[in-house]
C-alpha cells in the first residue's frame, strides 16, 4: 500500500504577509518540480536537503506568484517524510490557487491534523507531544505557549507518572499479599494505605486546581462585570476594549443579554461578560438577562463589581455584595468625575466585603484603569515564578481524567473507611491509574487516540 | 515392513490431567479418539502434591466443570477433605481445596475413560507427529498440516487432528544432590523421541524444571507438635453436577508446622550441593511454587516458612510435606526435614526430587492452542510451560474441545480474559513470554470480581451446553437459578421497610446506623456491618430459596458498586478486543512502530490490538501508533459485530 502525498495551507487562512503552503509525501519532489521554476529557469533542485530557492509558481507556462521554496528530505522533516513548504504571498486567494495547483498535479488535501498524525506515525513525536502541538497552535497568549512547550518537553508527563508509579506500587502490593499470604502480610495495610492516598489524593487535586489556573492562563480570565443598571458596566467594558462595542444608553436595563470581548494586556487575557444590571425586574427580557449574568458570575474567575458613586447603595447593591462576597471580586466606584454620595469606607462599612479591593475609576474620564489592570495583575500572576515552576493542565481532556482518578481513589477511601476486603481496593486504584495513564499515552483507550488527531486544524 | 495403522479422529498423546479432559471432550463430542500413554497405570497420576485446587486452581476446576469437564466430578468422587480458602477475604477469592485420596483418584477417572464411548486407550509411546506440507505462511515459515502420530514401534494412527498433553515426560530427568536419572515423574517411563520430530517441524522447545517434597511415614511424625487444620464444617462440591448433600462425609485432617533458623543453617551450608544452584539443573523452575532452598535464599529475613503435613489417600500412611520441595542430596534431605517441629524421627519414604522436561515455546499456539505452523495439532498441560494440575487440565480440555471443532468444521471456542480465569491463563500462554512454569494466580486476572468461583457456572454453563458437553437438563438448572437469583435481587431492591421499634432494635444489636426514614432490604443488604442472612427476620416475605442463589443475591447486592465498576473496565477491555488484526500483516510498514514492537509484533501476530497490548516489548504508544494507522489506513483491523 502507498502512502499518499497530502497539501494544505500551513498557516492561517487569514491575509498576511506571508503564506505556507505544506506538501508531505513521496511525491512532494516530484511534485514541486512540476510546478516551480527558478529564477534561472530550472526546476527544483531536490538533491539536497534543507535549501531554500527562490522562483515562480507555474502553470501551464502562467506565473501564479513569486515564492521561495524549502526542500526538506524524510525523515529529516516534521512528518518524517520528503517535505516541501513554499512560502507565497499570504492573503487566501493566492493561498487557494497555489493549492489548487498543487492539489492538480497529484497531491490530495490534508485532513485536520495529518501532518501532525504522520509525524506521530513515523516515529517522530508521541501521543502527549502531539497533543501539546495542539495547545501551541490554539495557544492564545504567552503564558499559554510557555505552557504547551513545558507539555511539549514532557514535565506534566514526568509528574504523572510519578503519581502513576505510587499507585502501581499499592497495586502490586495487595496482588502478591493475595498470591503469597504466607509471605506477604495486610496486617494493617488499610491505615497506611489511608495515609499514602491522603498524599497522592492531595497532588492530584493540585493538578485538578491547576487546571483551573491553567484554563485562565490558555483561554483567558473569566471575567464578569456585574452591577445595578446603568451603574457604568458597558462602557466600562467599552473603555476596556477601546470601542463601542455595547449599546450605552442613558436609561437603565438597555443592556439585555451578556456580550463576551477578549482583551489581552501584560500577557494575559481577560475574556469579560458584560452582563445586564441585576435589580428585581418584572421585565421578561430584562429577567433573561438577570439571570444570565446571575449564572456567569458563578461561573466566573474573576468578577469587577461596577458601583455608581453618584447614587446611594441600596438593596440591590446588598444582593450584589452578598453575591462576591466570598469570590474573586474588584470592586469599581465608577463615575468618581461626579460628586460621591458612596465612598470607600462607605462600603467598607457595609461589612459586607473584606478581602476585595475597592478602586476609583471614570469611565467617562478614563481615569483609574492603570490600577486596575496592576490589580488583575497581581491577582492572577503572582510573579513568573509561578508559571516556570509548576506545571499547568491546560487540556480538558487532562482536566477530566484527573478528575475521575480522583473520584477512584475517592473510592478506595470510602472501601477503606468501610471495612472492605483489600482486594476491593485493587479496582478502583487500578481505575485511577488507568486514568492517569490515559493523560500521557500510557494507557491506551481507543477513542481517545483518534479523538486528539481530530481537534487539530488542517495543515498542521 | 508391515506395520499397524489404524484411523481416528482425534489423537490424544498423554494422560494426564490434560490428556484425560481432552480425549474425554472428543469422544464425548462423537469423535473417535484415541489416548496414548506410556503406562496405562499411571492415567490422571498425581505425582506431587495430594489435592485439588487452592487459590485461583479452585476457580479453573469449578470453570472447567461449568464446561463440561471431568476433573470437578473425579475429585467429588475421591476427596478425603476439603476446604473453602479465604473465607475471611473477599468473594473473589474464595477458593475451594481438596485433599484428594490420590490413587482413588486415578483409579476413578480410569474408570470415566474407560467407560465412555468410541474412547480407545493405547499403551505406547508416540515418537513422531506425521504431517503433509502446506506450503509457507507469509514467506518466511514453512507449514504443516497434521494427518496422524508414529509409535515408538512403528504403528502409524491416521487422525484429522492430534492433541499433544506429555506434561513432564519429554526427554525427562529426575535429579536430587549428584543423583540424576532418565525418568519421568515416580520413575516412570520418559518419552525421548518427540521433541526431535517436533523440532524438525521448527517448532521451539524449552527447557523447564519442577520439584516436589518427599514422603514421609505417618507413623514416625508426632502431630502434637503441629496445629490440626481439619476440614470444613459444610463440604461445597466442586461440580455444579454433584448434590451437595452427596458430599458430607467423615474428613481427614492436614497438619501445620514450621522450619526454623536450623532448618534454614542447615539448608545454607550444604547450598554447595543443591544442582540447582551448581549449575547441574538448567531448566527454568517457578517462581511461584518454589524449592525450600530458594525460599532460604531468597527470604533471608524469614524466621520460618509454613510446611503443611497432608495425607496422600486413605489407603497408605505416607504424607506429603507441601512447601518443601527440594533437590538437596539424600542426607540434607533426612538432616534438614528432622529440625522441624513434629519431623524429629521422621521415616522418608520418597525423597525429594527436581524434574527436568521439554516444554513447547507456547508462543507458537493460536488463542485456541493450535500451532500456527501445524494445521490441526493442538497441545495443553505442562507441554505448553504451565504448571500444576488443574492448570493442565483446564488447556487439555480446551485443546480437545478445539480439535473436536475443527475436525467438525466448526469455529474454535476462545475464552477471553473477562469470561474466564481459564482465558487468562490461556491468553497468557500464548501472549507473554514465559520462561518459568507457568502457574495461575488471582492477581493475573484483572477482573477477579466478576470471575469468582461461585458464579462459574452463571459464567460458562451455556458455552458448554452451546460446544455440546452440557446437558439440556443441566444448562435449564443454571438458567432457572439465574432467574430466581435476578428475582429475588428485585424484591429486595423494591421492598421498603419503615422505621420502626424492631427494625431500629435490630440494628442497634447488629451495631448498624439506626433509620431516619424508609430504606430498602436491598439498601440494608449493602451496609458492610449486615447482609442478606441476617436480615432474615426483618423480611417478611422472604421466598425459600437453595443456598447457591440466596450467595449470589448476597454478593450482587453487597458489592454491586465494585461489579458496576468492574464492569465497565471490561468494556474498555473488549473495545481493543474487537478490533481483529491480520495475521498475514508485516508491521514494519508501520514506521512509528519502534522496532522492537514490530519485530515482536511480526514474530506473534497477535489476533487482536488488544492481545498485540499484551505482548511484553510492546508498549502503549506502540499501541496508539496501531490505532492511528489502521483507522487511517482503513482495513487493516477489522472490527468485529
Amino acid at each position: 500500500m502507498r502512502t499518499e502525498t497530502i497539501a494544505a495551507i500551513a498557516t492561517g487562512l487569514t491575509d498576511s504577509g506571508i503564506g505556507i503552503v505544506r506538501i508531505s509525501g513521496p511525491d512532494a519532489f516530484d511534485l514541486i518540480r512540476k510546478i516551480f521554476v527558478r529564477k534561472n529557469g530550472a526546476s527544483a533542485n531536490v538533491e539536497r536537503s534543507h535549501t531554500v530557492q527562490y522562483g515562480y509558481i507555474c502553470e501551464n507556462g502562467e506565473k501564479l506568484d513569486e515564492v521561495l521554496v524549502m526542500i526538506m528530505k524524510g525523515p529529516h522533516s516534521y512528518t518524517g517524510e520528503d517535505t516541501v513548504e513554499i512560502d507565497c504571498h499570504g492573503g487566501v486567494l493566492m493561498m487557494r490557487r497555489i493549492l489548487e495547483t498543487v492539489l492538480r498535479n497529484g497531491a490530495r488535501a490534508a485532513e485536520p491534523g495529518e501532518f501532525t498524525k504522520r509525524a506521530f506515525l513515523n516515529g517522530r513525536i508521541d501521543l502527549s507531544q502531539a497533543e501539546a502541538v495542539i495547545d501551541l497552535i490554539n495557544a492564545k497568549n504567552d503564558y499559554a505557549l510557555k505552557n504547551s512547550m513545558k507539555q511539549l518537553s514532557g514535565r506534566e508527563s514526568e509528574l504523572i507518572r510519578r503519581l502513576r508509579e505510587k499507585i502501581l506500587y499499592e497495586i502490586a502490593y495487595i496482588e502478591s499479599a493475595l498470591d503469597d499470604p504466607e509471605h506477604i502480610s495486610l496486617d494493617g495495610y488499610s491505615s497506611g494505605l489511608s495515609d499514602k492516598l491522603d498524599e497522592i489524593i492531595g497532588q492530584v487535586k493540585e493538578l485538578i486546581d491547576s487546571a483551573d489556573y491553567g484554563r485562565i492562563v490558555s483561554e483567558g480570565i473569566r471575567t464578569v462585570i456585574v452591577g445595578k443598571p446603568n451603574a457604568g458596566k458597558s462602557s466600562l467594558m467599552n473603555m476596556l476594549l477601546g470601542e463601542n462595542r455595547a449599546i450605552v444608553t442613558e436609561i437603565a436595563g438597555t443592556t439585555r443579554d451578556t456580550l463576551e470581548e477578549q482583551i489581552h494586556f501584560g500577557g494575559i487575557s481577560l475574556r469579560i461578560v458584560d452582563t445586564a444590571g441585576i435589580r428585581d425586574t418584572e421585565d421578561t427580557v430584562e429577567k433573561i438577562g438577570v439571570k444570565r449574568a446571575r449564572d456567569a458570575a458563578e461561573e466566573a474567575d474573576l468578577i469587577i463589581y461596577v458601583i455608581d458613586s453618584s447614587i446611594p447603595l441600596d438593596e440591590n447593591d446588598d444582593q450584589i455584595m452578598d453575591m462576591i462576597k466570598d469570590r474573586n471580586a474588584l470592586v469599581l466606584l465608577n463615575k468618581s468625575d461626579l460628586p460621591a454620595v458612596v465612598d470607600i469606607p462607605a462600603i467598607i462599612a457595609t461589612g459586607k466585603l473584606k478581602d476585595q479591593k475597592i478602586i476609583a475609576v471614570s469611565a467617562k474620564e478614563e481615569t483609574g484603569f492603570d490600577e486596575l489592570k496592576d490589580t488583575i495583575q497581581e491577582m492572577f500572576c503572582r510573579g513568573n515564578v509561578h508559571f516556570n515552576d509548576e506545571v499547568l493542565i491546560t487540556n480538558l481532556r487532562h482536566k477530566e481524567a484527573l478528575q475521575e482518578a480522583l473520584a477512584s481513589l475517592n473510592m478506595v477511601k470510602d472501601s477503606i473507611r468501610n471495612g472492605m476486603p483489600e482486594d476491593f481496593f485493587s479496582i478502583d486504584l487500578t481505575d485511577a491509574y488507568e486514568r492517569l495513564g490515559s493523560i500521557i499515552g500510557e494507557a491506551v483507550e481507543d477513542d481517545v487516540v483518534n479523538e486528539i488527531f481530530s481537534r487539530f486544524c488542517t495543515g498542521k | 515392513m508391515a506395520v499397524l495403522e489404524e484411523y481416528y479422529d482425534i489423537v490424544v498423546v498423554g494422560a494426564g490431567h490434560a490428556g484425560c479432559e481432552a480425549a474425554l471432550a472428543c469422544a464425548r463430542l462423537g469423535l473417535e479418539t484415541i489416548l496414548f500413554t506410556v503406562s496405562v497405570d499411571s492415567i490422571a497420576l498425581m505425582p506431587c502434591n495430594p489435592n485439588i485446587g487452592g487459590s485461583s486452581k479452585g476457580h479453573l476446576v469449578r470453570e472447567l466443570d461449568a464446561l463440561g469437564g471431568e476433573m470437578g466430578k473425579n475429585i467429588d468422587k475421591t476427596f478425603i477433605q476439603s476446604r473453602m480458602l479465604n473465607e475471611s477475604k473477599g468473594p473473589a477469592v474464595h477458593s475451594l481445596r481438596a485433599q484428594a485420596d490420590k490413587q482413588d483418584y486415578s483409579r476413578q477417572m480410569r474408570k470415566t475413560l474407560e467407560n465412555t464411548d468410541r474412547l480407545t486407550i493405547r499403551q505406547a509411546e508416540v515418537s513422531e507427529i506425521v504431517t503433509d506440507e502446506a506450503g509457507f505462511g507469509d514467506g518466511t515459515q514453512k507449514k504443516y498440516r497434521i494427518t496422524g502420530v508414529k509409535t515408538v514401534s512403528g504403528a502409524i494412527y491416521h487422525a484429522k487432528a492430534v492433541v499433544l498433553a506429555t506434561g513432564t515426560y519429554l526427554r525427562a530427568r529426575c535429579i536430587f544432590g549428584d543423583v540424576s536419572n532418565a525418568t519421568g515423574p515416580n520413575g516412570l517411563q520418559a518419552a525421548t523421541h518427540l521433541t526431535d520430530s517436533l523440532k524438525a517441524h521448527g517448532i521451539e522447545m524449552f527447557r523447564f524444571k519442577t520439584g516436589t517434597p518427599a514422603r514421609v511415614d505417618r507413623r514416625s511424625l508426632d502431630f502434637s507438635k503441629m496445629e490440626e487444620q481439619p476440614g470444613d464444617e459444610y463440604i461445597q462440591p466442586f461440580s455444579f453436577s454433584t448434590d451437595p448433600d452427596s458430599v458430607q462425609k467423615k474428613q481427614v485432617s492436614c497438619w501445620l508446622t514450621y522450619t526454623n533458623e536450623r532448618t534454614h543453617e542447615i539448608i545454607r551450608q550444604n547450598l554447595d550441593r543443591s544442582p540447582l544452584f551448581s549449575g547441574e539443573i538448567e531448566g527454568t523452575g517457578p517462581r511461584y511454587c518454589p524449592s525450600i532452598e530458594d525460599k532460604v535464599v531468597k527470604f533471608p529475613e524469614k524466621e520460618r516458612h509454613q510446611i503443611f503435613v497432608e495425607p496422600e489417600g486413605l489407603y497408605t500412611n505416607e504424607m506429603y510435606l507441601s512447601g518443601m520441595s527440594s533437590s538437596l542430596p539424600e542426607d540434607v534431605q533426612h538432616a534438614m526435614y528432622k529440625t522441624v517441629p513434629g519431623l524429629e524421627h521422621v521415616k522418608i519414604v520418597r525423597n525429594a526430587y527436581a524434574i527436568e522436561y521439554d516444554c513447547v515455546n507456547s508462543l507458537q499456539l493460536k488463542p485456541s492452542l493450535e500451532f500456527k505452523t501445524i494445521e490441526g495439532l493442538f497441545s495443553g498441560g505442562q507441554f505448553n510451560g504451565s504448571s500444576g494440575y488443574e492448570e493442565a487440565a483446564v488447556q487439555g480440555f480446551m485443546a480437545g474441545v478445539n480439535a473436536a471443532m475443527k475436525v467438525k468444521g466448526r469455529e474454535p471456542y476462545v475464552l477471553d480474559r473477562s469470561q474466564a480465569y481459564i482465558g487468562v491463563l490461556i491468553d497468557d500462554l500464548v501472549t507473554k513470554e514465559n520462561r518459568e512454569p507457568y502457574r495461575m494466580m488471582t492477581s493475573r486476572a484483572e477482573y477477579r470480581l466478576l470471575l469468582r468461583q461461585d458464579n462459574a457456572d452463571l459464567r460458562l454453563r451455556a458455552i458448554g451446553h452451546e460446544i455440546g458437553l452440557v446437558s439440556d437438563e443441566e444448562y435449564e438448572r443454571t438458567c432457572e437459578k439465574e432467574r430466581q437469583i435476578e428475582e429475588e435481587i428485585r424484591r429486595l431492591e423494591r421492598t421498603s421497610i419503615g422505621v420502626n421499634p424492631q427494625v431500629q432494635e435490630f440494628l442497634e444489636e447488629h451495631g448498624s446506623t439506626p433509620l431516619k426514614s424508609g430504606i430498602t432490604l436491598a439498601e440494608l443488604v449493602r451496609r458492610p456491618e449486615l447482609d442478606y442472612i441476617m436480615l432474615t427476620e426483618l423480611d417478611e416475605d422472604r421466598p425459600f430459596l437453595a443456598k447457591d442463589v440466596i450467595e449470589q443475591v448476597n454478593i450482587n447486592i453487597k458489592y454491586d458498586g465494585y461489579i458496576r465498576r468492574q464492569k465497565q473496565q471490561v468494556e474498555q477491555f473488549k473495545k481493543l478486543e474487537k478490533k481483529r488484526l491480520s495475521v498475514d500483516f508485516d508491521y514494519r510498514q508501520i514506521k512509528g512502530l519502534r522496532l522492537e514492537a514490530a519485530q515482536k509484533l511480526n514474530l506473534y501476530k497477535p489476533v487482536s490490538v488488544g492481545q498485540a497490548s499484551r505482548i511484553s516489548g510492546v508498549s502503549p504508544a506502540d499501541i496508539s501508533v496501531l490505532l492511528v494507522y489502521f483507522e487511517k489506513n482503513g482495513g487493516m483491523a477489522r472490527v468485529d459485530e
